[in-house]
């Protein structure tokens, strides 16, 4: 009876360790364990998770893009050298594609964890740039709620830090293989437009995508 | 100031080479990618930074129109209209202050544009090709619709204050011929309204599909 007892227990442990996340969405079970992968960092809801950020809401082309120059080590930033290129190396094309739609459906939570003081020059510079130092409008390719388009990132809602990192390190000669113009755009930010920015973006909560986005 | 190093300098930042990575049809390569670009100095970046690397336009959210081999007058006429608020107005930009240039500088990123020609950017249906060429040669007579090579060149390439068509954007000239009287209020302006208010809209996307194609 005891012996029955252990079994039924451990039977049950190892049932509620599938992933219920993949089920929600009718999801095999081998896709399911490769959104597990990604989400022990990148947060359980895909919301971003310390140094990961949000995958939930962004664009299909371009999670698959980033997925590819992982794997090519294009992209070289260097939490992406420590962390993406190890995990993308045993990827292949097909199982980028279903995560990244995966991921582009899930509804989009804004980080709100920006400088709030800033928010406001933020929305000037992404909304119409500063043409006076030569820096262009973010607004124009990244939409007017930072929702993104194609293989044009969705910016709307990624947290302070990230975004503040991932500009940076432009400026620090990472990742100039990123698809133009956005290494020369970086170049064009100082420290306090790129405050400004991260600020502004974080409190920005787009539109969920579309079913095909 | 500098026009003539920007010369220089342009042609080899446009032959900078650089390896496409992402979503190959036949996987993924392991090559590291070796794309540096060499981007050009001054103010033509900041309109490149949008317009594409060679002025061959880029599809953002927005639609930024091809600028490559445009007529300098075309150019700087738009850029007036923007400064003086007889087009664009009603967009999330504001596209006087993005477009904000001296009249000097206008003229000489005008005169810079005029030199490029990279490959036309093309994006329309390739079968409305032919009924596209048909308009564009002869107009839509039933209609009083002139042809367009008439005053915008037989090959597209402009002439004066007519603007160059040839490569430009398919779903820019689409959105273009649309909304002109909503978007496009000013003198120079005045011409196309009737001819882009008779086109149907089968006729818009054919003769936009043609000349997205046109190098």
């Amino acid at each position: 009876m005891k012996l029955i007892r252990w079994k039924i227990a451990i039977l049950a442990i190892v049932c509620s360790a599938l992933p219920s996340l993949a089920g929600d969405v009718g999801l095999d079970a081998d896709v399911g364990a490769r959104v597990r992968n990604c989400t022990w960092c990148h947060g359980t809801s895909a919301q971003g998770y310390g140094p990961g950020p949000r995958l939930a809401g962004q664009r299909v082309r371009y999670l698959e893009n980033q997925l590819a120059r992982f794997f090519a080590h294009a992209r070289d930033n260097p939490l992406s050298q420590q962390y993406m290129w190890p995990a993308t190396q045993a990827l292949n094309p097909l199982a980028a594609h279903d995560l990244a739609i995966y991921f582009s459906l899930l509804a989009p939570q804004a980080a709100n964890d920006g400088m709030k003081e800033l928010v406001g020059v933020g929305a000037s510079i992404y909304m119409d740039g500063a043409p006076e130092n030569d820096i262009v409008s973010c607004a124009a390719c990244h939409g007017p709620n930072g929702e993104g388009i194609g293989e044009i990132p969705r910016l709307g809602g990624l947290s302070f830090a990230y975004l503040k990192r991932r500009l940076t390190e432009w400026n620090e000669g990472f990742d100039l293989a990123a698809g133009p113009p956005m290494p020369h755009i970086a170049s064009r930010l100082g420290p306090y437009e790129i405050d400004a920015l991260a600020s502004y973006l974080s409190f920005v909560q787009g539109i969920p995508n579309d079913v095909m986005p | 100031m500098k026009v003539i190093g920007l010369q220089l300098a342009l042609p080899a930042a446009i032959l900078a080479i650089a390896i496409s990575l992402a979503g190959a049809a036949s996987g993924w390569g392991r090559e590291k990618a070796a794309r540096v670009r060499v981007h050009p100095e001054g103010k033509i970046a900041y309109c490149m930074d949008c317009h594409g690397m060679g002025g061959q336009g880029y599809h953002g959210y927005l639609i930024m129109p091809r600028l490559a081999g445009q007529t300098p007058e075309y150019i700087e006429n738009q850029l007036r209209a923007f400064a003086e608020h007889t087009r664009g107005r009603g967009l999330f930009i504001n596209m006087a202050r993005v477009h904000g240039l001296s009249p000097e500088l206008r003229s000489s990123l005008a005169a810079q544009f005029r030199s490029f020609n990279p490959r036309a950017f093309g994006g329309g249906p390739r079968n409305a090709a032919d009924t596209g060429r048909k308009i564009f040669e002869e107009g839509v007579p039933e209609a009083n619709i002139p042809a367009c090579a008439a005053c915008h060149g037989p090959e597209g390439q402009g002439e004066g204050q007519n603007a160059r068509l040839a490569g430009q954007l398919f779903p820019y000239t689409v959105n273009t011929l649309k909304n002109w009287g909503r978007d496009r209020t000013g003198d120079t302006a005045s011409i196309m309204a009737p001819i882009a208010r008779s086109l149907s809209q089968p006729d818009i996307v054919a003769v936009a599909a043609y000349m997205s194609n046109l190098h």
